[in-house]
């Protein structure tokens, strides 16, 4: 097997036993950018020097006996709406084609402290706006697996990066699926943890209250190191939790014994792939046999999802993109005065889905339209998050389909923005509930598509998800 | 039609975007098609719901106010498109 095909904890035991060096590591994922990158695309930038300046100084610390992280000496790719201090970060936007951030985010300096290495800024939906990737301001990505499909989105980029073995791990961001969806459709592990357990500051805003930074990755363990290393509380994000961090990796334990699963009724509705219903109930299937208790559960307001999540994180948005203004950063496009100036940036440097989804929201806060849609919305939502409450009452996971159909062909959905929204039917009711989710690889279609679950979990559970995921894993 | 010609002047202006006169057909009829398929919301009952804005309990967060180190001024500037004297620098604000 090729060092960049294996998973970052195997790797890390043959850097700290002197078995392969940082650099050799490194080189060898950015040989496969090489060869795989013209036809993926996974990437806005590559950081090919300072990577291997950053591979030479962990192997110089392995040299000098010193200990590393997990993740020290290890290749990722980060998504392009985190910052990086020195390190242009576009969010996939002409508008900020030249934004180099002073800072950087609290997960980025986090992650520093255990010294991995940053192959490069992985593409995505323009302002994380989309399901396909094909919103990127500058290029779209193949999917690893076929390449006249999409990788799903919007960290599209970052899963295709992982499961092209052009990245051993990545950081994706996830408002309404973008890091579950595309986990799903590239065959890799993804995971959206509890809103609030992992800092945003420095993910640069889409829907401040659905946002949050998450892992992906080519197995459940290095889920778990991920998590390990970006949770926690941040006094520079005020909507972080406080609650203690545990060693997600003390849950990687094989056994469901005691468990029981919900399946929501809802989330196996009409339209639905039959090739993906049938590798979904087998994964159930395989719990139950494990030990699990199978239980079918009623998410009631799950049909109202999409037109709450459709309305809120628009509302958000408008709000969050306000600050594209040509002012202070970012591209400026000259006018005769202020606004002509601000207008001609925005009009020019925006991509359609972004300016449809700055006015949808705009309309639903708009005087008159307030409380029709945006306020209801919102009451919505409230319904939505009891009825996972009430769920929980009688189940400790849910077991659910990560998106109804596998990775559909580029170009298919471009022009049909609403049938692109269904796509997240089954991934924003979480972001709305605010709960953790995370997707696992559960076989292919008949033309060798990957098709992922998703399990649900409580509020700050992720322990039990990655027990759960954990389990299945091993039993593949 | 929910969405009037005058609706999606306010919203474009409101949006600081402009809307071509090629693209306005389109642009209405999609927002016009998104507002229908949201309607859905209308059949839910709400009049006992209280609306959620953050999913997870959450009250004011205060901390001490507290001078802290922060960005550095030329850093802050570093990506302006245009500055002067250590400000950003934008066209004119006000008629002459």
């Amino acid at each position: 097997m090729n060092l960049n095909e294996m998973t970052a904890h195997e790797l890390h035991d043959l850097l700290v036993g002197k078995k392969i060096s940082s650099v050799e590591l490194t080189t060898a994922v950015l040989d496969q950018i090489d060869r795989t990158e013209g036809s993926i695309g996974a990437y806005v930038s590559i950081t090919r020097d300072q990577a291997i300046d950053a591979a030479r100084a962990v192997d110089k610390k392995l040299a000098d006996g010193e200990s590393i992280g997990v993740l020290g000496g290890i290749p990722c790719a980060i998504k392009d709406n985190i910052c990086t201090k020195g390190i242009t970060t576009t969010c996939a936007s002409k508008i900020l084609e030249n934004f180099v951030p002073p800072y950087d985010a609290t997960v980025i300096a986090k992650l520093r402290a255990e010294e991995p290495i940053i192959v490069g800024k992985a593409n995505m939906d323009e302002f994380a706006m989309g399901g396909s990737t094909e919103n990127s301001g500058f290029h779209v990505t193949h999917n690893p697996r076929a390449l006249d499909r999409v990788p799903g989105g919007s960290s599209g980029g970052s899963a295709a990066a992982v499961a092209g073995n052009e990245a051993i791990w990545a950081l994706g961001s996830d408002t309404g699926g973008s890091i579950r969806q595309p986990a799903s459709f590239c065959g890799v592990v993804g995971m959206k943890p509890t809103y609030g357990r992992v800092s945003r500051y420095g993910l640069v805003a889409y829907a401040s209250s659905l946002d949050q930074i998450g892992p992906i990755t080519k197995d459940v363990t290095d889920c778990a190191h991920v998590l390990n290393a970006i949770a926690g509380h941040d006094d520079m994000d005020s909507t972080s939790t406080a609650a203690p961090v545990p060693d997600y990796t003390k849950a990687l334990v094989s056994d469901v014994g005691g468990l029981t699963i919900g399946l929501p009724k809802e989330y196996f509705a009409e339209g639905m792939d039959v090739e993906v219903e049938r590798a979904v109930r087998s994964a159930a299937a395989t719990y139950e046999k494990l030990g699990a208790k199978i239980k079918t559960i009623s998410l009631p307001h799950t049909d109202y999802a999409i037109s709450a999540y459709y309305l809120i994180a628009p509302a958000e948005a408008a709000t969050n993109l306000e600050r594209y203004d040509g002012v202070s950063y970012g591209v400026r496009i000259d006018g005769v005065d202020v606004v002509d100036m601000m207008k001609n940036t925005r009009t020019a440097l925006f991509g359609a889905e972004v300016k449809r989804r700055i006015m949808i929201g705009n309309y639903a806060l708009s005087a008159g339209y307030y409380d029709a849609y945006y306020l209801k919305a919102l009451k919505v939502r409230t319904l939505i998050r009891n009825d996972f409450v009430e769920a929980f009452k009688d189940v400790d996971v849910i077991l659910a389909p990560t998106a109804p159909t596998a990775a559909f062909k580029l170009g298919e959905m471009v022009d049909d923005p609403l049938k692109m929204y269904l796509q997240d039917v089954c991934t924003v009711p979480l972001n709305l509930a605010g709960l953790p989710g995370i997707s696992i690889p559960c076989g292919e279609t008949s033309t060798s598509l990957p098709i992922g679950f998703q399990l649900i979990g409580r509020a700050l559970d992720e322990e039990t998800l990655l027990r759960a995921a954990f389990t299945y894993e091993q039993q593949r | 039609m929910k969405v009037t010609q005058q609706d999606l002047d306010t919203v474009a202006s409101l949006s600081r975007l402009r809307i071509s006169d090629e693209e306005r057909p389109e642009v209405l009829s999609q927002l016009d098609k998104f507002l229908t398929y949201v309607d859905n919301l209308q059949q839910v009952d709400t009049s006992n719901v209280e609306p959620t804005t953050y999913a997870l309990p959450m009250k004011n967060v205060f901390r001490a106010d507290e001078v802290k180190p922060s960005l550095d001024r030329e850093l802050a500037l570093s990506n302006a498109p245009l500055k002067e004297d250590g400000y950003f620098k934008v066209p004119r604000v006000l008629e002459e």
